[in-house]
């Protein structure tokens, strides 16, 4: 099968106008007889699900949440990046599409990620309409920082909970359209498979997370905004409910999945503290604008950090990377702090974790300054650590946080499935190998609101023609049957081990094999040793309570059993891809001082991977570089 | 560390339900409250008994979706914190702690420690938004906003919705919850056009759907984990006589 990426023509800056004009429309009329669902109320879920149903369109909306407003976009703490060029200092829309296509070390496509830059300013103007109290200067006009991976100040922000407040919007509008009676909203409702009839997307079955029903809801179209995987990782900066069922159902029904091994490890979150931990709190990469993050020169020094003078540190991503700095991009700073935690130079009871000063910034800014910047996340870090950081460094540490991989996606954000679009974290789109700070909540929003919008009716257009199918179809009831068999295959184990037993399993594997450093040994070993885990898992693991009931045991479980087939296909993918790049570090190709060995010529392809009877099979999306030569990526 | 937990168990709404007590062993001080009980559901599971239903998303108190009574108080022993931003070595060892859901007539109990804030949602469905479609949004930097009238709508857009307000107040007033929302949009520009309509209609439904009046005892400010002030209570019965007047 021949991946079709629909690009349009044209230059680059012209593409998306060009698609615009050329995309079939809709009349009013029509709109309203078409019925769309999503699953998902995040920000590219509910910022579609709103904007579809103010177009017209009959919206359902799906969330496993007992409200809209919880979904995991309201965690994004930093900010979101736009090329406003505010702060007068250079930035444009091409030189954010070429940071954000350089950040991802030229593993995606010239004209998404350019589409993305394109569509940041007009998503500010929207958000701010729409009430976010984003930073503002005591004259009024908006407020920018830095993040990493960039030298302009294009990040706006709302305190340190960005994402919340965005999501918040989000939800708002969304709640608008639901009192206009434009959106069905259904939380505590979690999709557990796709039905697929004659090739197309044309309806779910959830299970009622309240009473354990099992339903069959119909559309025309149908939208998965049901964001990143992380959790396949069990410690992650991701909520506990997170999860990658949705979209691994419809790989197994016939979507491909794109470079599903390429995960962002954050380099600033807080360090594991017990074998029971069940998620790792982030902080916010802002706080790398200001802070200074160093080891001990000495090895294993048992000092407190106050007592080690200024000689004795090693500020190593200064040291490594004189022109970025502490602003370095994630994956590279993550590997920094991996470096030197594994050659013994770890800090914290566990010698985990490394330190993040605010000393010089507190000295140069002011107390106050800082607490206005950044008071949350210091109260968060107290609350959690029961630490002062205002007098004491952070102890921080390298997390799982983000899924570039996802749904393999064209132009239009339709994935291989035809009516099936994928938007969001949930798809493989713009960021390619390495996706730079405060563009996700980026992402996330413009698919939702401007992309989707404009492409789904392209696909519409001559759905209106179809006859509609409704959940009566044979089909239907099918695919519902198969989910119930299989809750009761799962709940009739009753073996002796916990969901979480195997979730720490999982968890451990991937966090060793195909996180932040990846070998061929390693990834093969990982294989086998999560095939087994897999057959142990449906031999021995045991769920408590019965189908038709609110059960959380069982949703874990449900939730699991994919992640471990998700996991096998992320180290199949990483072990494919012999070159490292952006996230996905091999360490057989480094150079001598420890930086990644990009190979253009073999690997400048999107993996995107057909389930199969089991099996994956690897179909190559070669990325043409029209617009800019891909250079060796370099932060020095 | 070993505590006892006694915890509402409630199999459904219908239900009577009553506290059951659990002797917890082998749990360590630097465990979240919430690990604390993922550790009795294992206990449980391997004891094969139902696992006891609570609730939480994101585990680093943004989302607003954990939420239990510990020991007498919304979100546990201390002010202004999310249950599970809670930690064991807040407890004593050997401690028993009373864990039981949200006691409010709006938050109907579903199991165990869940409850039903769909309410909430209902509120800000009457108005808690700004009616503006996709795509009509004027340049950002367009209207000059104070960072003063800014920095006080982002104190009450901070309201993470978890209800611990509603919960810790004898009056189970939504008053709180209701006033953040209305405040924030109420003092943005933006939010102009729809302020007197806005305050009317959520208020309405403050009330249809069951919540009480507030009385002013200040309980709720001391359990918001983000700090709101009952100021925009206040705040807030101002605007709705102001567009009572005025409407």
């Amino acid at each position: 099968m021949k991946l079709d990426t629909k690009i349009p023509q044209g230059k680059l800056e012209e593409k998306w106008r060009n698609y615009q004009v050329k995309s079939k429309l809709i009349n009013p009329a029509n709109k309203k007889k078409l019925n769309v669902i999503v699953v998902g109320s995040g920000l590219s879920g509910a910022g579609a699900a709103a904007t579809l149903a103010e177009l017209g369109y009959d919206v359902q909306c799906f969330c496993y949440q007992d409200s809209a407003r919880r979904a995991h976009s309201v965690a994004a703490q930093g900010g979101i990046n736009a090329a406003k060029n505010y702060q007068h200092d250079g930035d444009s829309v091409w030189r954010m599409f070429y940071d954000t296509l350089k950040g991802g070390d030229f593993r995606s496509r010239e004209a998404n990620t350019y589409r993305l830059a394109e569509l940041s300013a007009p998503l500010i103007d929207h958000f701010t309409q729409q009430g976010v109290p984003f930073a503002r200067e005591y004259g009024g006009v908006l407020v920018n920082r830095s993040f990493g991976g960039v030298q302009v100040q294009r990040t706006f922000y709302a305190r340190g909970q960005t994402g919340k407040q965005l999501l918040l919007a989000a939800y708002s509008q969304l709640s608008k359209m639901i009192r206009a009676k434009k959106v069905s909203m259904f939380p505590r409702k979690e999709m557990l498979d796709l039905v697929v009839i004659d090739g197309k997307a044309k309806g779910i079955i959830v299970r009622d997370l309240v009473s354990g029903d099992i339903q069959r809801y119909a559309a025309d179209t149908v939208v998965l905004a049901t964001g990143g995987y992380s959790r396949v990782f069990r410690l992650s900066t991701m909520a506990i409910g997170c999860n990658g069922s949705a979209i691994w159902k419809a790989h197994k029904k016939g979507a491909f999945f794109a470079a599903p091994s390429f995960t962002q490890i954050h380099p600033t979150a807080l360090p594991q503290s017990s074998e029971a931990q069940s998620k790792l709190t982030l902080m916010s990469e802002s706080l790398r604008n200001d802070g200074r993050i160093w080891v001990p020169l000495k090895k294993g020094d048992s000092r407190k950090a106050n007592e080690i003078p200024e000689e004795e540190r090693d500020y190593y991503l200064e040291r490594r990377y004189p022109s970025f700095g502490n602003l370095a991009p994630r994956d590279i700073a993550s590997r920094a702090a991996k470096e030197r935690i594994d050659a013994g130079y770890g800090v914290g009871r566990l010698k985990n974790a490394v330190y993040l000063d605010f000393k010089h910034a507190i000295k140069q800014f002011g107390l106050e300054t800082i607490k206005d910047r950044y008071g949350n996340l210091f109260t968060m870090y107290q609350k959690i650590t029961g630490v002062d950081a205002y007098t004491k460094p952070m102890q921080i540490s390298p997390a799982a946080h983000f899924s570039m991989g996802g749904l393999w996606v064209d132009y239009e954000l339709m994935t291989t499935i035809p009516g099936l679009y994928a938007i969001g974290e949930c798809n493989f789109s713009d960021h390619g190998a390495n996706r730079l700070g405060a563009n996700s909540l980026l992402q996330a929003s413009v698919d939702g609101y401007f992309i989707l919008p404009n492409t789904i009716n392209n696909y519409l257009a001559s759905e209106i023609k179809e006859t509609t199918v409704d959940t009566d179809h044979p089909a239907f009831f099918e695919v519902e049957k198969e989910v119930k068999e299989y809750i009761q295959q799962i709940l009739s184990i009753d073996g002796n081990k916990t969901v979480d037993h195997f979730h720490r399993e999982l968890g451990k594997v991937m966090w060793q094999e195909c996180a932040m450093s990846r070998n061929k040994t390693g990834l093969e070993k990982a294989i086998t040793q999560i095939n087994k885990i897999k057959e142990s898992f449906w031999s021995d693991v045991k769920v408590t309570g019965h189908s038709l009931e609110l059960n959380t045991e069982l949703e874990k479980a449900l939730r699991l059993a994919d992640f471990i087939e998700l996991g096998l296909l992320m180290c199949t993918d990483a072990l494919e891809r012999e070159e490292s790049c952006g996230a996905h570090f091999r360490e057989e190709y480094q150079t001598a001082d420890g930086e990644a060995v990009r190979l253009d010529d073999q690997y400048a392809y999107v993996s995107a991977w057909e389930y199969s009877n089991g099996d994956f099979k690897l179909h190559k999306e070669e990325l043409e570089f029209e617009f800019v030569k891909p250079t060796v990526r370099s932060y020095k | 560390m070993k505590v006892a937990f006694r915890i509402w168990r409630q199999d459904n709404p219908n239900e009577k339900g009553g506290f059951k007590e659990y002797q917890v062993d082998n749990l360590n001080a630097d465990m979240s409250f919430l690990e604390a009980l993922d550790h009795l559901n294992e206990l449980l599971v391997l004891r094969n008994e139902k696992v006891v239903a609570f609730e939480y998303d994101c585990r680093e108190g943004i989302c607003g979706q954990c939420g239990v009574f510990i020991n007498g108080r919304a979100h546990g022993p201390h002010d202004n914190v999310t249950t599970c931003q809670l930690h064991m070595r807040s407890f004593q060892d050997g401690e028993t702690i009373v864990i039981e859901p949200w006691r409010a007539k709006s938050f109907p109990v579903i199991k165990d420690l869940i409850v039903d804030r769909s309410a909430f949602d209902r509120i800000i469905e009457q108005g808690g938004y700004i009616s503006a479609k996709t795509g009509t949004a004027p340049e950002a930097n367009a209207i000059p906003i104070g960072k003063e009238i800014s920095d006080r709508a982002m104190d009450a857009a901070a309201c993470i919705g978890c209800g611990a307000c509603v919960a810790t107040c004898k009056n189970s007033s939504a008053a709180l919850f209701t006033s953040a929302k209305i405040n924030h949009l109420n003092l943005l520009p933006q939010g102009q056009p729809e302020a007197y309509r806005r305050v009317i209609e959520m208020t309405a439904q403050m009330a249809k759907e069951g919540f009480g009046h507030c009385t002013f005892t200040g309980a709720c400010e001391v359990e918001c984990p983000e700090g709101i002030s009952i100021t925009n209570i206040a705040e807030m019965n101002a605007r709705y006589f102001k567009a009572k007047i005025f409407s």
